[in-house]
């Protein structure tokens, strides 16, 4: 999967798993911060992020340090998975 | 307000929110008995001047049979997995209080009391007590209950001055009575 392909697939797993049904795949902008004025998620959906990413991608954050940076964007997001994906 | 007929809980409350609309941003993310509360709260309070009540006098007892057993049981379902944070959030009786809180801005004594039906007499004691301190000006008080499809409401807006005189045991248990079937 590129990661043009790992984004969209991103978008539609967020929308899922936090629960965002007023949102759609489109209104989600890869570069757009996803915490504070972006979609405005908060601490829960952190959490959630985390538990995504350890689902969909067997992927458990080493430090939790660098959950601002990894959750910055789904295009951050993506760039961790490709990185730390199994 | 018309809401069709067989809706399941959950689309029952949907259903009602997009007619309300109270515009809570959380809305999507609560479970039925926050669901239910904040829309009970939103369609009393819209009939009550709440400009001169001060936040910290604003106070909430409700009282419910089940509380949060209904998401107790989704979270422990989902154990044998990842759980949710997010449903584990609302695995506490009073979560629904605190939705309620910040939507409306309320800062004073809360409450979620359990017992198995609606008791008119603990809550016209509690909130008499609480207006009786002097620090309540408005208090939100009465019966919520959600578990599976089974939704029920019957709530009270009281003001100070007015708890004596049509807030007692018996008005109140008329209402629950008509409300409870």
């Amino acid at each position: 999967m590129n990661r043009d392909e790992l984004i969209e697939q991103l978008k539609g797993q967020i929308i899922e798993q936090l629960n965002l049904q007023a949102v759609t795949p489109a209104d989600i902008k890869t570069d757009d911060p996803l915490f504070g004025e972006g979609l405005g998620l908060d601490s829960i959906d952190a959490l959630e992020l985390i538990v995504l990413l350890q689902q969909h991608y067997k992927i458990k954050l080493a430090n939790a340090e660098e959950g601002p940076k990894v959750f910055r964007s789904v295009g951050t997001m993506a760039d961790y998975i490709l990185a730390h994906g199994q | 307000m018309a809401l069709e007929a067989g809706l399941s809980a959950a689309n029952f409350l949907q259903a009602l929110y997009r007619q309300v609309q109270p515009a809570y941003p959380k809305w999507y993310k609560m479970d039925k008995l926050s669901q239910l509360g904040l829309l009970a709260a939103e369609l009393l309070l819209r009939s009550v001047d709440q400009g001169a009540t001060d936040p910290f006098g604003k106070a909430i007892v409700l009282q419910s049979a089940h509380g949060c057993l209904d998401t107790d049981l989704r979270f422990v379902a989902q154990l044998d997995d990842i759980p949710s944070p997010a449903t584990f959030v609302y695995t506490l009786p009073n979560i629904v209080i605190g939705e309620i809180s910040i939507k409306f801005d309320c800062k004073g004594e809360q409450a979620m009391l359990l017992c198995e039906k609606p008791d008119a007499g603990m809550l016209e004691a509690y909130v008499h007590s609480l207006f009786a301190e002097g620090h309540t000006g408005l208090c939100l008080c009465g019966w919520l209950d959600a578990f599976g499809e089974s939704l029920s409401a019957t709530m009270f807006a009281v003001t100070a001055g007015e708890e004596g005189e049509t807030f007692n045991k018996e008005n109140i248990q008329q209402y629950f009575d008509h409300e409870q079937g």
